[in-house]
């Protein structure tokens, strides 16, 4: 039983380095590289898109095999996300996340994985990262509970 | 600005599609890093959490290592200000987390699965990376 624990955990931090890897060998953890491909009217350097192909022409094969066998190894069920509707969290979450990606050339996989050399460059962005998520998370607890504020009125209404 | 290096692009792209594989196989999760790490933030789900940290142990570990070994494969190639660098991290924290993922859990993952959500997202917030360098880069002449 324990020894099941640990190793999930080794799988985890596992594919963790996996992931960090492919982002340094593929050199996304440079902003100039990131930069220089969405930098699309200058000198473009198309390299994330083979990146990202290369992703994806890899894990879409797996991702059928694996999602069709009955659990994992180390968990009760596949949690895949299941929402379709394009809503304004959708859109407006994906246009802010664009601007700061386009502003410093960092996403939030390098931000961690570069983080680890101490640059400053990165260990700003990082923490402000961080602090943007825990931001995101007080705003919908405010949300959630103005809507319950609002709901127990109606409810108390007569 | 910087060149085309197809090669190791496919390589290391190769190993983030294993990785996410790996993930999905032994815990069941999608790879989305703003998804893990936004997990371990705010209000975490009890039993939720030690799977998380152990993946993000693996990037940061990693890419201390990586620093070690490679310097250049971090060089960070382009000057920006503090502010500027500060604003840049809350947009992309707030708006991954709003827009439940960023260009592994969207750009990667869910255009494996072929959802129409993060197709969308993808070209969103590609289309506004695009438009915010090329104000920096062809307007303000590359200082931020």
């Amino acid at each position: 039983m324990k020894s099941a624990a640990v190793k999930s955990q080794l799988f985890a931090f596992a594919a963790g380095s996996l992931f960090a890897i492919g982002l340094v060998v593929s050199g996304m953890t440079q902003p100039a590289k990131v930069i220089g491909f969405l930098d699309v009217f200058g000198s473009w350097d198309p390299s994330l898109i083979v990146v990202m192909a290369a992703a994806i022409l890899t894990y879409t094969p797996l991702f059928w095999r694996i999602s069709g066998r009955s659990m994992p190894l180390f968990a009760a069920q596949y949690l895949i996300p299941t929402k379709r509707s394009i809503d304004t969290r959708l859109v407006l979450g994906a246009a802010v996340f664009g601007v700061g990606w386009g502003l410093a050339g960092v996403c939030p996989g390098p931000a961690l994985v570069s983080s680890g050399s101490g640059a400053p460059y990165m260990l700003i962005f990082t923490t402000c990262m961080l602090l943007g998520m825990l931001l995101h998370a007080a705003f919908e607890s405010l949300v959630a509970r103005t809507q319950n504020a609002r709901g127990d009125s109606a409810v108390s209404d007569p | 600005m910087t060149e085309f290096t197809p090669f190791a692009s496919a390589i290391g792209g190769t190993m983030i599609g294993l990785s996410a594989a790996l993930l999905l196989w032994s815990h069941g999760k999608i790879a989305g890093i703003s998804g893990i790490v936004g997990g371990l933030l705010g209000r975490p789900r009890a039993g939720d959490t030690s799977w998380r940290v152990s993946f993000v142990a693996g990037l940061v570990l990693t890419g201390v290592v990586a620093s070690l070994l490679s310097p250049g494969s971090m060089q960070v190639g382009i000057e920006r200000t503090v502010g500027a660098l500060a604003v840049a991290g809350l947009l992309v924290g707030f708006g991954t987390r709003l827009g439940s993922g960023c260009t592994s859990g969207h750009g990667v993952c869910g255009i494996s699965r072929l959802s129409v959500r993060s197709v969308i997202a993808t070209l969103l917030f590609t289309v506004f990376g695009a438009a915010v360098v090329y104000v920096v880069q062809h307007v303000l002449g590359g200082r931020l």
